[in-house]
């Protein structure tokens, strides 16, 4: 029983920390790139605008489906890990 | 064939194909009336998700918001996207693990207390009787354009409709015809814009195209939209903000609000397992962003298509753009479109130094020099994607595409809401709060009745719209940002939050997002009673109320945590109960109870 908290406990703990990395990222791209940093990326030109604006349009979507799968895909390996999967 | 024929042609093939699929997805259960009894493929989900999140604004008016606002209004993008992150890594699948049918089912659960309970039911309700109310008027407005049918006429078809398979199919029948109509939407929403990609810059890609040179003027297509509208005295397309919070808040705010509505969350009930949880919110996102990622593409194009119809020698290479602006169209020279615009008077031009031609530009600019005494046009927003077939000269049958895919849109978010507020009223009031003894026939025939009964309410605030139709952005993502949300969120990831906490955080949450709303929009939206002008020198911080949700969220997490500190722990059981929730071991699929 112990045992199985410790188990469990140490499977949540590593699903906030893979949880907090990807909303690290989640945060960075919207917020930051497309908005907070923009006046910064000013110099490196997308397509006739500047990356900020790409961020804003494509970019932070793009990252935002990539997160989701990225996120599905490690959890499956800890519910694998922690035998805690169905 | 009239274009009238091919429009009836397409939108009668749809509902032909939504019938049948109601006929054949009939609900036997109150499992499957809820949550389409719990066996829906992850990616058959994640496109149900999709259409039942992209309603009628998302397909109408997007592009027109992006097309006016450009750089500014790129929030909706990020706001409507980025909510199924928080969606997938902080609700959805330990919602999933918990295995009941409705949101207030889990608060109530989870806060072991009826208040809570009835707290988010209320907010339930208001949040998505708000937002139906736009997608029956959304129905109206594509009927009556395309089908020459009265806006009155419109809303009642589309009433008709919804209730043939929401009525017997519950969350089964809407499931299914969400996965129909999605696919109807899509193609008739990339079909156009593929065509007008093409032939602005020979990129078939809209995303790639709104990157790419403007084959006209060898210039970046944004470049040469910046250019353009510079010269008529608009804020550049591409022009960055002054209030970076109030942006930041905004994108915030709709993030949140999205993760909170209910009718998002409950379709991811409807999976086998925890897992499938998890990547639906990925392929729903995937699905969302096939329309979101086209948004951006259509309206600048549209805007850029738009002003060289007005200015045909700002098409090409401009040397000197004072020049090239000088020469707008003459009034009798308009396309057809323009004509069949007018008639709906989405259009409007108004000659006002009558020299017989059509000048377009910023009032604030001084173009008096010219002999021009002020814009004469005025052009909705709206339009932008309905009328995208003809401005690019597309065949007939893509117009009948755009009038199925409008109000497909329309019908499948509709269906997923009416499907939140009865579920909401048959099972959290009337089984678990009422008559907890009600039968398993009983209450599948409480859940038909209050379907039928959420439909003709939607229908008749759809024919009278309230004075708060227009605020879905306020109302209901600030309350499901600001209230449910949060609660859900602590539900699961603080097992020391207690029912005191919570109730006072949601309260905290819901109060102060209303009073900011009201004290700028008016008491209850009734014009003239705002205390304050709902301008920027106004705003606290320069927050808009739209923007408020969020600050909302903090409030009512910031109120939790501290009720909740001083207050006793939750029971053992309770605490259990969201152990329980975490781990994908042992949940099978959606219990009764």
């Amino acid at each position: 029983m112990a045992d199985d908290k410790t188990n469990a406990a140490a499977y949540w703990k590593a699903n906030v920390r893979l949880i907090f990395g990807c909303l690290a990222v989640w945060a960075f791209v919207s917020y930051g790139c497309a908005i907070l940093f923009r006046p910064l990326l000013a110099g490196i030109l997308v397509g006739g605008t500047d990356l900020g604006f790409w961020f804003a349009q494509q970019g932070s979507i793009l990252t935002f489906i990539v997160l989701i799968f990225f996120y599905a895909w490690r959890m499956n390996k800890l519910d694998e890990k922690f035998g805690l999967g169905e | 064939m009239s274009q009238f024929a091919i429009n009836l042609l397409f939108v009668g093939a749809s509902f032909a194909l939504y019938i049948g699929i109601a006929i054949w997805a009939r609900a036997g259960s109150t499992k499957d009336f809820y949550v389409a009894g719990g066996g829906v493929h992850p990616i058959t989900n994640g496109m149900a998700t999709a259409a039942d999140w992209m309603s009628a604004a998302s397909f109408i008016s997007m592009a027109g918001l992006l097309a006016s606002g450009g750089y500014a209004n790129s929030s909706f993008l990020m706001g409507w996207t980025g909510g199924y992150v928080i969606l997938a890594m902080l609700l959805a699948p330990y919602l999933r693990k918990f295995g009941k049918f409705t949101v207030p089912d889990f608060i109530g659960d989870r806060f072991y207390s009826n208040t809570a309970r009835f707290v988010a039911i209320v907010c339930l309700i208001v949040a998505s009787v708000t937002y139906v109310i736009g997608q029956m008027t959304g129905a109206g407005v594509a009927f009556s354009r395309f089908l020459e049918v009265s806006n009155t006429w419109g809303i009642w078809i589309a009433a008709l409709i919804v209730f043939l398979y929401a009525v017997f199919g519950g969350m089964k029948g809407i499931t299914y015809t969400q996965v129909a109509q999605y696919v109807v939407l899509i193609i008739a929403y990339t079909i156009p814009a593929v065509f007008i990609a093409m032939q602005l810059t020979g990129n078939p890609i809209p995303m790639f195209g709104m990157f790419s040179t403007h084959t006209e003027s060898g210039v970046p297509l944004l470049a040469k939209l910046d250019e353009v509208v510079n010269a008529l005295g608009f804020q550049d397309y591409t022009a960055d903000v002054d209030n970076k919070l109030n942006m930041v808040l905004f994108t915030l705010s709709l993030m949140v609000g999205t993760a909170g509505l209910p009718h998002v969350i409950i379709r991811f009930f409807t999976v086998p397992k925890v897992a499938d949880a998890r990547w639906s919110a990925g392929w729903a996102l995937v699905f969302i962003a096939l329309l979101y990622l086209t948004a951006p593409a259509v309206g600048s194009m549209a805007r850029l298509n738009l002003i060289t119809t007005i200015y045909p020698e700002m098409s090409g290479q401009v040397e000197n753009y004072e020049e090239a602006l000088s020469n707008p169209i003459f009034y009798e020279d308009r396309p057809e479109w323009f004509r069949t615009w007018e008639d709906t008077g989405l259009i409007t031009h108004n000659d006002l130094n009558n020299d017989g031609r059509i000048q377009f530009y910023n009032n604030a600019a001084d173009f008096s020099d010219l002999g021009w005494e002020g814009n004469e046009l005025e052009v909705n927003n709206d339009i932008l994607v309905l009328a995208n077939p003809e401005i690019a000269n597309l065949p007939g049958w893509v117009i009948g595409l755009i009038a199925a895919g409008g109000i497909a849109a329309a019908l499948s978010t509709a269906a997923g809401l009416l499907l939140a507020i009865s579920s909401a009223i048959s099972h959290d009031l009337i089984k678990t709060m009422i008559n907890p003894k009600i039968s398993e026939k009983g209450e599948m025939l409480a859940a038909r009745i209050s379907m039928g009964g959420a439909i003709l309410l939607a229908t008749y605030l759809g024919l009278n719209p309230p004075g708060f139709a227009a605020q879905t952005v306020a109302l209901a993502f600030g309350i499901a940002g600001a209230s449910l949300f949060p609660a859900l969120m602590m539900g699961i990831f603080s097992k020391r939050m207690n029912s005191k906490g919570a109730i006072a955080g949601m309260l905290a949450g819901l109060v102060s997002t209303l009073l900011y709303i009201f004290t700028y929009l008016g008491w209850l939206f009734i014009p003239g009673t705002n205390m304050l002008a709902n301008t920027p020198d106004n705003w606290i911080l320069g927050i808009s109320p739209l923007s408020f949700g969020a600050v909302g969220a903090m409030i009512n997490f910031a109120v939790a945590f501290a009720v909740s500190s001083v207050t006793e722990e939750p029971p053992q059981e309770i605490q259990d109960l969201v152990e329980s929730v975490r781990y994908p071991k042992g949940a099978g699929v959606a219990v009764d109870h």
